[in-house]
């Protein structure tokens, strides 16, 4: 088997649906040892979640888990019960990283929170992902993917300045939340590696959000003007957007008005030469005027063909891809980036593969995601001892 | 006196825009000692050119200033905590110095279209050859190899190739109305964060440094699980749904008091909506049948959004999230970047920095979104102005005499502001 990059990497994972297990699974697909510790009965929400293959519910056949708990390790443990509290401590001693989800309340109730946790293990890194962060006046608000973008402060500049402001797709902010903290996770580690001595991490989905996804937060402190929607077009600023080819849609733009004359030429638009395009001094008044050259012009062309020609100027220009184009483009087959994953439920998928491309240490599915308490024999038998005849009892007591 | 987690670890970095600096931003924050190459030849993106007009916006005061590379919130906000220094990667002598800084640097980092580095002579094959446990990480727009590996953009330009741009129009599917927002250079960084240090932690161990290649739009696609899972598991292309829940209603973006001000509601269970009725007073209309369970909710969400919609005008944005949140209703205020700085919450957790920059002022910084509770960052070195460190890092680190870097200077390898059409080049 090859070898992996972060391989000898323990790591405890209390995290549910999104946020954290996309932490988790970084570290897993890197090659992380990544024990899932799931609420006996039901598991991580997520198995509800689907998609399913043919519309059939299933908790072995969830698409989202599916995709999100490759390569981990799952066993169930009831952390409300005082056994479930004793096997968790055990574990929790043996780890370099914990990483948890829950609201910020729940660690510490459980007598679980930090300053219990580094007395059994100093080295530990604790990464505890919530909306708001474990402290503040909105601390316990709760939040959805739509809530936690609008708190971020670039909803309000998204969208059509005729429309509501507008949400990104799917949950894409949970996930650029779980990403965030698995940088901070290892970088804490790097910290505890060093010291020997862990810490708390606490991420916020909202400060991932905060001056990152734009430098429009520091612009307002800079010149106090308030970002607002624009829609998709910039009065005076083209070509820049999204436009209609017969095929569908795609993107271009300049990148800058020195690049005018260029891609003109490059898209064989002799009306489009006209000196009042090119000229600063002018060109931005004319803007219904190439939009009534160039919409025409692009309807009968298709996107690909758009697009190679923009390229070929050095233009930025890419298409609009749906999920079927997508998952069989020739660009991102060329480089593997799907891969094809057996599950011994819910059968063969291809799956989106490597974030990152590691020529020594490659990213791939050694096991795909566990079905629930998979792993519970190898852990409580072979790892802490338990006979078979405790681990029934276990189950009896609601235990694991 | 706290040790920072990535004390002792140098970053080199060769990036422009977006994603590279902040990816590096983040790193310094964390205690990297990061060096930051720049050229007098080229201009970083310090602003759209080298002498914009008054009242430019994203300058401070909307005054570019004599130096206006210095005074731009587009740099400003994601280059701290750097040493930054310029060479000229054109001349054998910048060259020769960038070499001998790959040799005592633990990563580098950079983002400029796939080859530039090779062309100057300094691609990964040579630079191993001088530092092979270097980690080099490079963040081409899709990648260094295949059919796109030679296109060109930006976000906007990467988006739409990971599906993610006709998944986030408003309902008509029309992604002419979406606008600029793009999220591409945020997953970017933290992705690249992640694997830099990971592949840290392999070199540790091994003593093998590796080149990585983090293609923009490899790092979005598997945030958007959930729709290629539906289309390789049952063949199904996912359509946008605007602001609402593809499962669960009311979702919604709701006009409130004001001027362009809204709020959002997720209602996601039967409790929630028994609160949310609570919240708005427990009106008879949301006492109808159709409106009692999940499935007859979705059902019937045009109707349903009006009565919030009637509800919501009357209040203001915040007040209404408060009061939602009080029940237990998952609500967010859609906040502006003023209020973003206002907000209690954001204040609460200390989340900006007050920090004085010799060129542009004292201003409030965003600070680094990771809270470690024992060795917090900071902004410990303002952003970094253009070659500014370059004493401090060739002479200081490399051991070049003051002869050595005037002579540098004279030659215009190094220097502190750009020449004539830098911003040209």
């Amino acid at each position: 088997m090859a070898e992996t990059a972060l391989e000898g990497l323990k790591v405890l994972d209390l995290t549910r649906y999104i946020a954290g297990p996309q932490c988790t699974k970084l570290l897993a697909d890197y090659g992380a040892e990544v024990i899932k510790i799931e609420k006996p009965g039901e598991g991580d929400p997520a198995r509800r979640l689907g998609p399913f293959p043919n519309d059939e519910p299933d908790p072995e056949k969830s698409g989202l888990f599916l995709h999100l708990n490759t390569n981990k390790k799952s066993i169930t443990l009831n952390l409300k019960s005082e056994g479930g509290k004793r096997i968790f401590k055990s574990l929790v001693a043996d780890v370099d990283i914990l990483v948890e989800n829950f609201s910020p309340r729940v660690m510490p109730e459980l007598g679980l929170g930090y300053l219990e946790l580094e007395q059994l293990n100093p080295r530990l890194v604790m990464v505890s992902i919530s909306n708001f962060g474990q402290t503040g006046p909105y601390r316990d608000y709760k939040a959805a993917e739509i809530t936690s973008w609008a708190m971020g402060s670039r909803m309000y500049s998204t969208g059509h300045p005729d429309r509501p402001p507008l949400k990104l797709a799917g949950s894409v902010v949970q996930y650029l939340a779980g990403t965030n903290a698995a940088a901070a996770a290892m970088s804490a580690l790097f910290g505890s590696l060093a010291t020997g001595e862990g810490q708390q991490v606490d991420i916020s989905i909202q400060e991932c959000l905060l001056g990152a996804v734009d430098n429009n937060l520091l612009s307002h402190q800079y010149d106090h003007e308030v970002n607002r929607r624009q829609g998709g077009r910039r009065e005076g600023t083209y070509p820049m957007g999204y436009y209609f080819a017969n095929d569908g849609f795609f993107q271009l733009q300049g990148p800058s008005v020195r690049h005018w004359p260029r891609i003109v030429r490059a898209l064989g638009i002799e009306e489009l030469e006209d000196p009042k395009f090119s000229d600063p001094a002018t060109r931005t008044q004319h803007h219904g005027d190439f939009d009534a050259i160039f919409y025409p012009w692009a309807i009968v062309r298709t996107k690909g063909e758009i697009v190679q020609m923009a390229q070929d100027a050095k233009a930025y220009s890419a298409p609009l891809l749906n999920m079927e184009e997508v998952v069989n483009n020739e660009h991102h087959n060329s480089r593997g980036f799907f891969v094809e994953v057996e599950h011994p439920i819910a059968g063969k998928f291809k799956y989106p593969g490597a974030p990152i491309k590691f020529p020594q240490t490659p990213w791939g599915v050694r096991s795909p995601a566990p079905t629930l308490g998979q792993d519970n024999i190898e852990i409580y038998c072979g790892r802490l001892g338990y006979s078979k005849s405790q681990i029934v009892t276990l189950r009896q007591q609601n235990v694991i | 006196m706290t040790r920072l987690p990535l004390e002792g670890i140098r970053i080199l970095e060769t990036a422009d825009v977006w994603a590279g600096p902040y990816t590096c931003s983040l790193l310094g924050d964390m205690g990297a000692e990061v060096i930051k190459v720049e050229s007098i030849q080229r201009m970083s993106t310090r602003g759209q050119t080298l002498r914009p007009p008054k009242d430019a916006p994203g300058y401070v005061d909307k005054n570019p200033g004599e130096r206006p590379w210095e005074r731009a919130s587009v740099f400003n906000g994601i280059n701290r905590n750097k040493l930054g220094i310029t060479l000229n990667l054109k001349d054998p002598d910048g060259v020769k110095l960038y070499k001998s800084l790959v040799k005592v640097s633990d990563i580098l980092v950079e983002n400029y279209a796939t080859g530039v580095l090779d062309n100057l002579g300094v691609g990964y094959e040579v630079l191993r050859q001088i530092n092979p446990g270097l980690i080099m990480i490079s963040m081409p727009l899709f990648g260094s190899t295949g059919p796109y590996k030679n296109y060109r953009g930006n976000g906007g330009t990467c988006d739409p190739v990971t599906g993610h741009t006709l998944l986030r129009c408003y309902e008509d599917n029309d992604p002419y109305y979406i606008g600029q927002t793009v999220h591409t250079d945020a997953v970017s960084s933290t992705t690249a964060v992640f694997a830099v240090l990971t592949a840290l932690f392999y070199r540790r161990r091994t003593g093998v440094g590796q080149y990585l290649d983090l293609a923009h739009s490899e790092g979005i696609m598997p945030h958007l699980g959930e729709a290629i899972m539906d289309y390789t598991m049952n063949g199904r292309v996912a359509q946008s749904t605007g602001n609402r829940g593809v499962t669960n209603a009311p979702q919604g973006c709701y006009r409130c008091k004001g001027d362009d001000r809204w709020v959002t509601i997720a209602v996601t269970n039967d409790k929630e909506w028994t609160l949310l009725q609570e919240a708005m007073g427990n009106p008879a209309w949301a006492k109808a049948d159709k409106f009692q369970d999940a499935l007859s909710r979705l059902e019937n969400q045009d109707e349903l959004d009006k009565h919030i919609e009637e509800w919501a005008i009357e209040k203001d944005h915040y007040e209404a999230m408060h009061l939602l949140q009080e029940l237990g209703v998952p609500s967010g205020t859609v906040i502006d970047h003023a209020e973003a700085y206002a907000d209690p919450h954001i204040r609460a957790r200390g989340f900006f920095e007050k920090v004085t920059h010799r060129e542009a002022g004292t201003h409030e910084y965003a600070g680094n979104p990771w809270k470690l509770t024992k060795t917090p960052a900071s902004i410990r070195i303002p952003a970094t102005c253009l070659g500014e460190y370059n004493k401090e890092v060739l002479c200081g680190l490399l051991g070049l005499s003051a002869d050595e870097l005037q002579s540098l200077e004279d030659k215009q390898v190094i220097g502190d502001a750009y020449l004539e059409g830098a911003d040209i080049a």
